[in-house]
């Protein structure tokens, strides 16, 4: 019983006219049939299946749409094709440090940001204090949010997504914030909840944390699936050889 | 999770400067100080309680602006948050108005505080208030929800916005009295829910006396259609939200 199903997924952004003329030059430009918009597909037909305890690797150059794929299974938007089946809590950790409020204090956004996430006000007075521990952020607590450094913006955020027990988990390049102990930190945390039998999606650039923590692998490019298997090492050859331009596609 | 966004819209909006919360609600009455010294030389003689008649029209007025501008930006100021969690997205729309109401609950509280010094014996009658601001909370949450969405679409709504709640202020008859109009023209009032709201409380606290059925039905109609429409129009297109912002 496959706990992820993603099936022809293809997401498609519109660009170009619309988004920036206006109501007025909308109607102008309807008015002379000169209106027209930019599709831009960023995910095509992408279609994969993932079990319990999997632990799945997306890999692929920049602007590749593995963001939007993310985003897609996430829920946070609805594919333009195809289907996305998911079974139980999902926990995404997308671009972390983002949406948080720079005039409020580090408490009330850790507040606010559970609320977002769905936690209940007592489950965060209860683990409040475990959060703002992991993140080490003891002493910054009633600072604007804004006071702090990037680094620590990203390990609040970590800190208060990743205390759920999830049964998806996706990390788009999170295990990269954070100095070098806080990186052993959270990396040992993940593997916690891997370990609890979750399954896990992993957007990295660095092969070499894909080749030891993935399971299974999905390469991307500009918007195509390229591969899906378990042969992780195979694959991340051929990738590593595209990457050095040995291999062309 | 509501609660704790109504809460970072509250402090947001007064954590800025201290004097936040007093200004809000000083605006407005400083607004309506200026309208009751220019207007009340022309129209004072004529309108009984001059400065209640007026200060009606602000209070709703206020309300109406502040709750659908807010409304208005609500989704694009939070698109770095959906754009990142799964969150409903109306929620933030809610929030908005929720500390709008709040302010305008507040303002109306100093309202009644003119009324009584006024002179103006409250009764039962009062009570009856409640039936327009009711239907104020629904016309401006479909309102809003109808320009966030525009706005998230097409960026110069703000400006047209601004310029169609202009026209709306002067369709309100707030410092002028229609009863010199042609009755035509007065009937034309009354495709404006602001006014309709404005005279339902005009008639309540100056004349004492509870409006009609039919204006009562005429309110709940707007409350239902705007609504209605900014429910639509949600539904319809919230899922297309993220690709514009
Ligand atoms: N809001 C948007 N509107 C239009 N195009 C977009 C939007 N967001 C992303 N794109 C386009 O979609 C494509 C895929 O973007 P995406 O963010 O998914 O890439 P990515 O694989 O995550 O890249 P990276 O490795 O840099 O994070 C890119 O070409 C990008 O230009
Ligand atoms: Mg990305």
């Amino acid at each position: 019983m496959p706990i992820l199903k993603v099936k022809n997924v293809s997401i498609k952004y519109v660009t170009g006219d619309f988004k920036s003329i206006g109501l007025k030059e909308y109607v102008v430009r309807k008015l002379k049939n000169n209106y027209k918009v930019n599709e831009f597909w960023a995910n095509k037909n992408i279609t994969f299946e993932l079990e319990r305890g999997d632990m799945l690797g997306i890999i692929g150059t920049n602007g590749a749409g593995k963001s939007t794929l993310l985003k897609a299974i996430s829920g946070i938007m609805v594919p333009s094709d195809g289907s996305v089946q998911r079974e139980g809590k999902i926990a995404a950790l997308l671009e972390l440090a983002s949406g948080f409020d720079g005039d409020l204090t580090v408490k009330e956004n850790a507040y606010l940001r559970g609320a977002l996430l769905g936690y209940t006000r007592k489950f965060m007075d209860d683990t409040y204090d475990q959060i703002i521990e992991f993140a080490e952020l003891k002493e910054f607590e009633d600072r604007p949010f804004k006071h702090l450094s990037s680094g620590m913006k990203s390990r609040l955020a970590f800190s208060i997504a990743s205390l759920v027990n999830p049964d998806i988990l996706i990390l788009d390049e999170v295990l990269s914030v954070g100095d070098g102990s806080f990186r052993k930190k959270s990396e040992a945390k993940m593997k916690e909840i891997i370990n609890s039998g979750a399954t896990t999606i992993l957007v990295s650039h660095s092969l070499n944390q894909v080749r030891s923590m993935c399971n299974k692998i999905l390469w991307l490019h500009r918007g195509e699936q390229i591969t899906f298997g378990s042969d992780v090492q195979k694959i991340c050859d051929d990738y590593q050889d595209f990457l050095d331009g040995k291999l062309k596609i | 999770m509501f609660e704790e966004l109504v809460k970072r819209d509250f402090k947001q909006k007064y954590k800025r400067s201290a004097l936040g919360m007093v200004w809000s609600i000083l605006s407005p009455l400083l607004m309506m100080c200026v309208m009751a010294t220019i207007f009340g030389h022309f129209f004072g003689r004529s309108i009984e309680h001059y400065i209640i008649y007026l200060f009606s029209g602000q209070v709703v007025f206020n309300y109406y602006t502040e709750s659908t501008n807010g409304g208005m930006h609500a989704l694009m100021s939070n698109a770095r948050i959906f754009t990142k969690i799964n969150v409903p997205k109306y929620l933030f729309l809610f929030s908005k108005n929720v500390s709008a109401l709040i302010n305008f609950g507040i303002i109306l509280v100093v309202y009644l505080g003119f009324v009584w010094f006024e002179g103006i014996t409250f009764t039962w009658k009062f009570l009856a208030l409640v039936y327009p601001i009711v239907c104020l909370i629904f016309i401006n949450l479909g309102i809003g929800l109808i320009l966030s969405a525009l706005y998230i679409f097409f960026r110069d709504v703000e400006y047209l916005y601004r310029l169609f709640t202009q026209i709306v202020m002067y369709g309100s008859a707030i410092f002028y009295d229609i009863n010199r109009l042609p009755q035509d023209l007065q009937n034309v009032f009354y495709l404006n829910p602001i006014f309709v709201c404005i005279t339902y409380f005009r008639n309540v606290v100056l004349n004492n006396t509870v409006p009609d059925f039919w204006l009562h039905a005429l309110l709940a109609g707007y409350a239902v259609v705007l609504f209605g429409l900014g429910y639509y129009v949600y539904k319809k297109y919230n899922y297309k939200f993220l690709y514009y912002v």
